[in-house]
Formats: structure tokens, C-alpha cells, sequence
């Protein structure tokens, strides 16, 4: 087979497209980890915030009827929860970590008590009609560009020019430099007149949101339905992504891709009854994560101030 | 007041931080008597039926008791962790290797007597815990690898990998089910009180709980450790070997954890299966910290949650709330926990400006 028959083979674009839709929950929640991490707060978090997401997203697309309400809601609801935990993180100065697992376990109940509560214990599971992918035409079958981009639904375009916004806001904004700031020396940032209180309160309720947006990718665009607990360590998989793209967008999504790709591989390795027993398909992305959190070693490059509590020099002791 | 008569009051104080954690608990109680009152359920009836189930009969309290052996078990190997300064949150993968590690062993030595089964099993739990855990360790020293995102990524390769097993190489070919073939009574844990499930993992608990409270406390090695865990450049410097103690701490871990898999597998379910543990991993990393990183706090908090999740069932069935509300309960006990601090605070406040306004 030439190189171009291959890369025009039907099997391979829809490996290069189910590659982005894959990727888009986890480049989402990363792209908020960006925001936080720059400003010196640990996001342990994301997970629950993603479950979040994923739930409020579909239970209000589900009661309203409107696939677009359930996205507002759960964007709403992630940046609710990452205020509510910027409370913990910023104003009583809590252990980050701890905070973030809290929040992680709280999720699981709160989600699947509140789909009990709403939904009883049916036999028949509610659905919603998720986004289809946008019709693009001709576009579509450009090769590896046309399955990776023009063959995406909605969410997957807000979740790329959120890429582009976020890499914008970061190096070209003002509002970007204070973050940087406020997460590598947040006593000088402080002393130049930044309310590196409220810097990092902003930052930890984005990334809530993009979060939330995440997940409701994952019962609204990819599914569906809802399943209790259906992030299942996604949230996680985000923090090594941030390491992996160095806390950079564009470092970040290309990390996702990497990610997508390594879950498309094995749902298609499902598929093609490759001799690999199917749980060793299933962990692909899960070893990927422990390989890339060893080879590319933690915090080298992370900002100076990342996880410790800044205590404002203004306030009350 | 004489120096002696001190030292007896200052024993008799609740131990440092308890008051917080049931001021935690309670309040964690209260938020879900609230959610209770939204299905229109009486929260005292349902907290009832809960408790009743779970702490009420010879049966329930049995079964708490039961339900107290995983979770203190991995309870106490997370705490061991922390107290090295590892987050440790891989318990529940360890605990799923330690089950399949027991398994097979039960398997492979059936037929054998109960003195050698049963030990081997233990054994053979405990190393596979222990190197799963140590495999994070590792991860850790050597490459600087977060703990937190490895051993939570390594649970769900540890949870594939023992289905991989149960599906294939492990699995009872006279069942279609994914687990090992039923075990020989030589290897299960005694039961303890005829009638019940207490089985015997309650003495290994009990058992571990002491080594830990008294390495912690009173060997020199558990100072080490606890230094290592508050200030690694401190112990650094007073010559500590700080990756020793992590590594140990990380260790203890595992090996508890597995240990719980090997008292779930021989008490309980006598084989190995595919749903060995409903997320006792996960809930431990709670009750560590409700335990507030002690032992034997760890064993009360473990107790407690084990009742929850016993009577959870009955107040599904008896209240109609669902059983989920406890995983609630159980995720606020933290949050209430960390931010004990500020709302001891808020509540000084208040009581001021009731104060005032009363004068």
C-alpha cells in the first residue's frame, strides 16, 4: 500500500478521528490544570470536577431537553466546585493535596446519590441524544487533517479554540503574566500591587470549569448517558498530561493526542481481536501515564510557588 | 496541683484532635440528615435503621466487625505512608494483588494442611502488596514520579491485570464466572463465633494495629520514620536515611494492604473474584485521616465507617434513601475535617456577636 492509500484508508482516519474525540475530555481538564498550576495551586481535584461535569451535564441536557443547557450547567458546576475548593486551597491554606482527594471521593458519592435521587433505581437508563459530528463535507476527507479536525462535533471545536484562548491568555495578556507571577513569586507579585488571593481564585475556578466541560463531553458528546463513576481516573490522566505538555497549551494537547490516540488504539485492537488479552489493552493509557510521569521526572519546570499557600501580608494573622 | 495528679488528667484528655474529628463526623451527619429530609424520609428513622443494622444484632455487629478488617488494614498501611510523607492511594490495587496473590496460592495448595496454606496465602498477599506498592516507591525515589497520580494509575493496571488473570490462567474452568475455583476449608480464616462470617482477620487487625502503634510510638525506627514524614531535610541532615523510611513507609503499605486482600479472599469469599473490594481503598484513605494518622485512631474510624456501610443496605431497603448517601457522609467527614480549623473560627465569631447583640 502507498503512504497516501494509507493515510486515506478508512480505518486509519477513523482511528485518526475517534484519536481527537478521545483526547478532548482530558485536553480539556488539562487546559484548566494550566491555569492553576501557573498560578501556584495544585488541582488534584480535576477528577471529581469532571465527574461533576459529566453528571450535571447530562442530568440537566436530560430534564430540559437542550444538549446546550446541559453544558452551561456543567461548566457552571465545575467552577462552583474549584471555588469551593480554592476556599480550602487559598483562604484556610489546606493541605492541596488532601483537599483534592477529598474532593475526589465526594464526587463519586454526591453523583451517584443525587442519579439515584432524580432517576430511582429504573431498569431502564435515561439517555440523551448526544452532539453528531458536524458535516464539513469535502473537508472531511482531506487526509489526517480531515478526520482529526472535520469530523468533530461541537464541543471538540470549543475544546480547540479553547487551546488557542488559553495559549493567547497566557503569553499575550496581561491577566497571564499575573498568573505566572502569582505562581512563581507570589510575595513579589503581591508587592506590585497583584491580589494574588484573587489571581489564583479565578484560576482554580477555570480550570473548575474546563473541567466540568471535560466531562460533559463524556455523557454528552461521547455516550450519551451517565455511569456512575464514568471518568474512571481521566482526571488524573490530566495531571501527568500537564507535565507531559510542560503546562503549556499547546504542550498539552498535543500530550492528549498522544493519550487519545493510545485509547483509540486499543478500543481498535478490541476490535480486530488482536492475541493481546483485552485487559492489557484496557491499561495502555493507564502504564502510558506511570512511563511518562518517570521519563519526564515531575516539577523541573513547574512554577516556584506550586503547592505551597500564600498568606497575604495584608490580612489578619 | 501535684505533677502526678497532672500527668493522670492530661492522660485522660481526649487524645489531640479528637474532639475535631468527631465534631467532623457529626456535622457530616447533620449535612446528610439534611439530604435525607430532601427524599422525604425522617433523617432519625433512616440514621436508625442504619445503625441499627449495623450495631443492633449479634449478626450486624458481626458483620461491621468484618467490614472493619479491609478497611482498617489498608487504613493503617496508608497511614504508615503518610507518616513517611507518601501519599500512598494505590491501597486498593494492592489490596485486588494481595486477593489474587492469596487465591492462587489457596489454589495451587489444595489438599495441603491449614498450618501451611494459610500462612503461604498470607505470605504470598503480602509480597505481592508489598512489591506493588514498593514498585511506587520506586517510581518515586528514582525518577521523582508523583506518588499520588502512580499508585492511583497503578490500581487500574493492578484491577485489569487480576481480571486479565481470573479471566484466563486463574479462572475455575467449571465456571463461566471470572474467579478461581472454590478453596479447601484448610484455606479459610476460622470463624469466631459460630453463626456468623467473624472470621480471624479480626486478630490479624487487632494484631497490626499494636505493631504499628507501638513501632510509631516507641522504637526509634518510627521516629525516624515520623521525621522523615514532617521535615525530609531535617531527618536528611541528622544523618536519616530519608528514601529508607519512605520506601518502608511505602512498603508497610502495600504489605497491609495485600493482607487485607488475603483476609477478604480466606474469610469471606473463600476464592478470589472479580469484585473482591467495593472501593475499600479509596474509603480507607479516609479513614486514615479521620484516624487522624494514629493506629488505633484508625481502628475507631474504621469501625465506624464499616457500620455505615453495613447499615447503608438496610437504610436503602427499610428508609428507601439510598445507600450512596454514606460514600456522602463519608466524603464530607473530610472536608469537615480539614477546614475544622476555620469553623471552629466562624463558630468563635458567631457566639461573639450573639454575645454582644445579648448585651
Amino acid at each position: 500500500m502507498s503512504a497516501l492509500a494509507t493515510l486515506n484508508d478508512p480505518v486509519f482516519a477513523g482511528f485518526l478521528a475517534a484519536s481527537m474525540r478521545l483526547a478532548m475530555p482530558i485536553m480539556l481538564a488539562a487546559l484548566g490544570g494550566i491555569f492553576n498550576e501557573r498560578s501556584g495551586v495544585v488541582n488534584i481535584g480535576l477528577e471529581g470536577m469532571m465527574l461533576t461535569g459529566a453528571f450535571t451535564g447530562f442530568v440537566a441536557a436530560n430534564l430540559s431537553g437542550h444538549l446546550g443547557i446541559g453544558v452551561v450547567m456543567a461548566i457552571a458546576a465545575g467552577a462552583a466546585v474549584g471555588l469551593l475548593l480554592g476556599w480550602y486551597a487559598i483562604t484556610i491554606a489546606a493541605n492541596q493535596v488532601v483537599v483534592g482527594i477529598a474532593f475526589n471521593l465526594l464526587a463519586v458519592g454526591v453523583t451517584s446519590f443525587f442519579y439515584r435521587m432524580i432517576y430511582g433505581a429504573t431498569t431502564a437508563q435515561p439517555r440523551v441524544t448526544p452532539f453528531s459530528p458536524i458535516d464539513f463535507g469535502a473537508l472531511a476527507d482531506v487526509p489526517v487533517v480531515g478526520p482529526l479536525l472535520f469530523r468533530q462535533d461541537v464541543l471538540a471545536y470549543v475544546g480547540l479554540a479553547l487551546v488557542v484562548l488559553t495559549l493567547f491568555t497566557m503569553r499575550m495578556t496581561r491577566f497571564g503574566l499575573n498568573i505566572r507571577a502569582a505562581g512563581e513569586h507570589p510575595e513579589a507579585a503581591e508587592t506590585l500591587g497583584l491580589n494574588v488571593v484573587a489571581i489564583r481564585y479565578v484560576c482554580i475556578g477555570l480550570s473548575g470549569a474546563f473541567a466540568g466541560l471535560g466531562g460533559a463531553v463524556l455523557s454528552l458528546s461521547a455516550t450519551g448517558v451517565y455511569i456512575d463513576n464514568m471518568t474512571a481516573g481521566r482526571g488524573y490522566i490530566a495531571l501527568a498530561i500537564l507535565i507531559l505538555g510542560r503546562r503549556h497549551a499547546i504542550g498539552v494537547a498535543l500530550a492528549a493526542l498522544l493519550f487519545g490516540a493510545a485509547d483509540a488504539l486499543q478500543l481498535r485492537a478490541q476490535l480486530l481481536h488482536i492475541a493481546l488479552p483485552l485487559q492489557f489493552l484496557l491499561m495502555l493509557p493507564y502504564v502510558m501515564t506511570v512511563v511518562v510521569l518517570a521519563g519526564f521526572a515531575g516539577r523541573q519546570n513547574a512554577p516556584a510557588a506550586l503547592g505551597i499557600p500564600f498568606r497575604p501580608s495584608g490580612a489578619r494573622k | 496541683m501535684s505533677d502526678p495528679a497532672r500527668e493522670i488528667l492530661a492522660r485522660l484528655r481526649p487524645p489531640k484532635g479528637f474532639v475535631g474529628s468527631l465534631v467532623a463526623v457529626l456535622m457530616a451527619f447533620l449535612v446528610g440528615a439534611v439530604l435525607i429530609a430532601c427524599v422525604d424520609v425522617n433523617p432519625i428513622d433512616a440514621y436508625a435503621a442504619l445503625f441499627d443494622a449495623a450495631l443492633g444484632s449479634r449478626d450486624g455487629l458481626a458483620e461491621t466487625l468484618v467490614r472493619t478488617v479491609p478497611l482498617a488494614l489498608c487504613g493503617l498501611g496508608i497511614t504508615m505512608g503518610f507518616r513517611a510523607g507518601a501519599f500512598n492511594v494505590g491501597a486498593e490495587g494492592q489490596l485486588y494483588l494481595g486477593g489474587v496473590a492469596a487465591g492462587a496460592t489457596g489454589v495451587a495448595l489444595a489438599g495441603a494442611p491449614a498450618w501451611l496454606t494459610l500462612p503461604a496465602m498470607g505470605l504470598a498477599a503480602m509480597t505481592a502488596g508489598g512489591l506493588w506498592s514498593a514498585l511506587a516507591g520506586w517510581l518515586k525515589l528514582r525518577f521523582r514520579a508523583d506518588e499520588l497520580i502512580t499508585t492511583i494509575m497503578l490500581n487500574y493496571v493492578a484491577i485489569d491485570l487480576v481480571g486479565y488473570l481470573l479471566h484466563g490462567p486463574l479462572q475455575d474452568p467449571n465456571s463461566p464466572l471470572a474467579q478461581t475455583t472454590r478453596l479447601d476449608a484448610a484455606a479459610r480464616l476460622p470463624v469466631l463465633l459460630p453463626g456468623t462470617r467473624l472470621h480471624a482477620g479480626v486478630l490479624i487487625v487487632i494484631v497490626a494495629a499494636l505493631l504499628c502503634h507501638v513501632f510509631l510510638w516507641k522504637r526509634v525506627g518510627g521516629f525516624h520514620l515520623r521525621i522523615v514524614g514532617l521535615n525530609p531535610q531535617a531527618a536528611k541532615n541528622a544523618g536519616i536515611s530519608v528514601g529508607r523510611y519512605l520506601m518502608l513507609g511505602f512498603i508497610v503499605g502495600g504489605v497491609l494492604a495485600g493482607l487485607a486482600g488475603f483476609a477478604e479472599v480466606a474469610g469471606i469469599q473463600r476464592r478470589m473474584i472479580e469484585t473482591l473490594s467495593p472501593g475499600f481503598g479509596y474509603t480507607a484513605i479516609i479513614v486514615a485521616l479521620l484516624g487522624r494518622t494514629s493506629p488505633l485512631g484508625v481502628l475507631a474510624a474504621a469501625f465506624l465507617f464499616a457500620a455505615l456501610q453495613i447499615g447503608a443496605t438496610t437504610m436503602e431497603s427499610a428508609a428507601g434513601v439510598p445507600g450512596t448517601l454514606t460514600v456522602v457522609i463519608q466524603g464530607l467527614v473530610v472536608l469537615f475535617l480539614i477546614g475544622a480549623g476555620a469553623f471552629a473560627g466562624w463558630a468563635a465569631n458567631i457566639v461573639t456577636h450573639l454575645r454582644r447583640l445579648g448585651r
